[in-house]
């Protein structure tokens, strides 16, 4: 072992000499990036810098004992090794790891075993590649409990926004995020934090939780008011008043809301493999899928992540919730008198969307129930084409229908009123 | 970061992928995917051929989860293990007789690397929970040692504590055989 000697001055000692010196100069510097480390190889000959090194002042804080001062510096290489001490902390480890090769050899053993923490996830892993891997995992075993179709959408969705948070410091989770509706044909922003969304979305699963006989998280809340309404803004609204911004414990609703996630997709398989149960729980497990993605999109938005849209089988599901919920929206709008077109009888328009997720709709302008027939379907009275995620994103109230560039013909006012009840479908 | 998956976990996970519980594969994916990924990477240093032995050790592992025994070790260790020889084997068969001495050599040094890193990820894993969380906070949120303390409730000088003895623990991981997992 070195003892470490007062400086400036330095009488070579036989034990120390060597390694001291030799050790001193290849040790770098700890950086925020550790991949760049190169392991130091170099057993044999001087390394280079040697005599610059033996130039530099060694500081050492006055009037300290030595050995005490050596111990101190000691326990700080791991914090120097992980860039976690003060500057003047790394300064005058750095001085000592010139003089002292225990510590120098130490120094070089945690820098390498700092590049070998690695974090349990990446972001750049491929979401499609999970799709894959468990595509292939079923094609060569099929499951004994698939996942319903409608219920996938929601699994691969909260799987990217988990993959999104755990790659997000605990400071950005308090990032400001504005999430936007449309109420009739105004425009609403109301202002929450990543991990308001995040409740958000914990808040509108536990209706669905609810329904499949799962336990509600907001069900048996103490106090009252953010009990178990059924209104769903009325319940976000509730549970952000619980946690007032900014929020002490941002990451708080992370793993509720991950395992509920879970717990639904669990709860979709064990009702067995009919494709279509009755009732509206598929539409359920797909509206859950769409608002974990826009809200996804909005939380990455906020932090500056880039955010792809859904896998395209996924996405084409998220489409055809929109569309078919299109007829209801533009009767509500005449109702309200919101309506610029004039009311007729059977009329049909035409809906085209292009993309992974796009296809073909016929939406009965003049009576939600009605189907479509083939005949009505070729005279429809306006034709309007625009892509799977801008849709989506209108039916999100995340762009409003003057942003939308639309490929249209027809009635211009039958368009605005398309668009505009696509709007209308959104909530907070 | 790593986090350790408890033996109850573990058997649970096993016992429900037997069952054929295709939401137990997408859990288990979205739990050890990285991790596989991250080693077949650094065995073929190449992003389809990591890709596709992540498909291969997921099948596998989906096509018989009895070969996990929970009583030999952590699921984490056994998946890890399984990645590394599949991702070793596709590196032996693509460098197939012709390659160079130069070749052969690039491809023992990536083997031994990927080696280490799976060794280091089951240190981390294994290590106990508080070194564990200290080397998170400051690798991964980039607190420094002050503001570990305050959060944590403990002293500077345990901070730093902890910060050596994790990472002393951790720079063991390369004194192993290089097959040894």
């Amino acid at each position: 072992m070195t003892t470490p000697r007062p400086g400036p001055g330095r009488e070579p000692d036989e034990t120390a000499t060597d390694g001291a010196w030799d050790h001193a100069a290849r040790v770098p510097r700890p950086r925020d990036g550790s991949a760049d480390f190169v392991r130091s190889s170099t057993r044999a000959g001087p390394p280079p810098g040697a005599e610059d090194a033996a130039t530099i002042p060694i500081r050492l804080p006055e009037a300290n004992d030595p050995m005490s001062t050596h111990h101190h510096l000691m326990s700080l290489l791991g914090a120097w090794a992980l860039a976690a001490c003060s500057p003047e902390e790394a300064e005058r480890v750095e001085a000592h790891l010139n003089d002292c090769g225990r510590c120098a050899d130490e120094a070089v053993r945690l820098r390498e075993a700092v590049a070998l923490l690695e974090p349990q996830h990446c972001l750049d892993l491929d979401p499609r590649l999970r799709v894959r891997v468990l595509e292939g995992c079923l094609a060569r075993r099929p499951a004994r409990w698939p996942v319903p179709p409608w219920a996938a959408p929601l699994d691969a969705e909260a799987a990217r926004l988990d993959a999104l948070l755990n790659d997000m410091a605990e400071d950005e989770w308090r990032t400001p995020v504005a999430l936007r509706w449309f109420d009739g044909d105004r425009r609403q922003v109301l202002g929450t934090s990543v991990a308001g969304v995040v409740d958000h979305l914990l808040s509108g699963d536990g209706l669905l939780a609810r329904a499949v006989g799962l336990p509600d998280p907001l069900a048996d809340r103490a106090g009252g008011n953010g009990g178990a309404g059924d209104d769903p803004a009325a319940r976000t609204l509730a549970r952000w008043r619980e946690t007032p911004e900014p929020r002490a414990e941002p990451r708080a609703p992370w793993l509720p809301w991950r395992e509920q996630t879970r717990a639904l997709v669990r709860a979709a398989a064990e009702r067995g493999d009919a494709p279509r149960p009755a009732g509206d729980l598929p539409d359920g497990y797909l509206h859950r899928a769409f608002a974990c993605w826009i809200h996804a999109g909005d939380i990455a938005d906020a932090v500056e992540y880039p955010y792809g849209p859904p896998y395209g089988t996924h996405l084409r599901l998220l489409v055809d919730l929109a569309a078919r919920k299109l007829p209801g929206s533009i009767a509500g709008r005449r109702r309200a008198g919101l309506a610029t077109s004039p009311g007729a009888a059977g009329r049909t328009i035409h809906l085209e969307v292009e993309g992974a997720g796009g296809g073909h709709w016929y939406i009965p302008l003049d009576s939600p129930a009605a189907a479509v027939s083939r005949t009505e379907a070729r005279g429809a009275v306006a034709h309007v084409a625009l892509d799977d995620v801008v849709f989506c994103q209108l039916a999100a109230g995340r762009i409003t229908p003057d942003e939308v560039a639309s490929g249209g013909e027809g009635d211009p006012a039958v368009i605005r009123d398309v668009l505009s009840a696509a709007a209308a479908l959104s909530r907070l | 970061m790593a986090h350790e998956t408890p033996p109850r976990w573990d058997r649970d996970m096993r016992q429900r992928l037997e069952r054929g519980e295709a939401a137990a594969l997408a859990e288990l994916y979205d739990r050890f995917a990285s991790l596989v990924h991250g080693i077949a990477q650094r065995v073929l240093g190449d992003e389809t051929a990591a890709a596709r032995v992540t498909r291969e050790v997921f099948a596998l592992i989906w096509e018989a989860p009895q070969g996990f025994d929970p009583e030999a070790g952590p699921m984490r260790t056994w998946i890890a293990g399984l990645a590394h020889r599949l991702a070793v084997q596709r590196l032996r068969a693509d460098l197939g007789g012709r390659a160079s001495a130069a070749e052969r050599a690039d491809a023992a040094a990536q083997v031994r690397s990927a080696s280490t890193a799976a060794r280091a990820d089951y240190i981390v894993t294994a290590m106990p929970a508080p070194l564990r969380e200290a080397l998170e906070l400051t690798r991964f949120q980039r607190q420094d040692c002050r503001q570990m303390a305050d959060r944590l409730g403990i002293t500077e000088a345990e901070a730093r504590r902890r910060l050596r003895l994790g990472l002393q623990l951790l720079s063991t991981a390369d004194q192993y055989d290089a097959e040894g997992l």
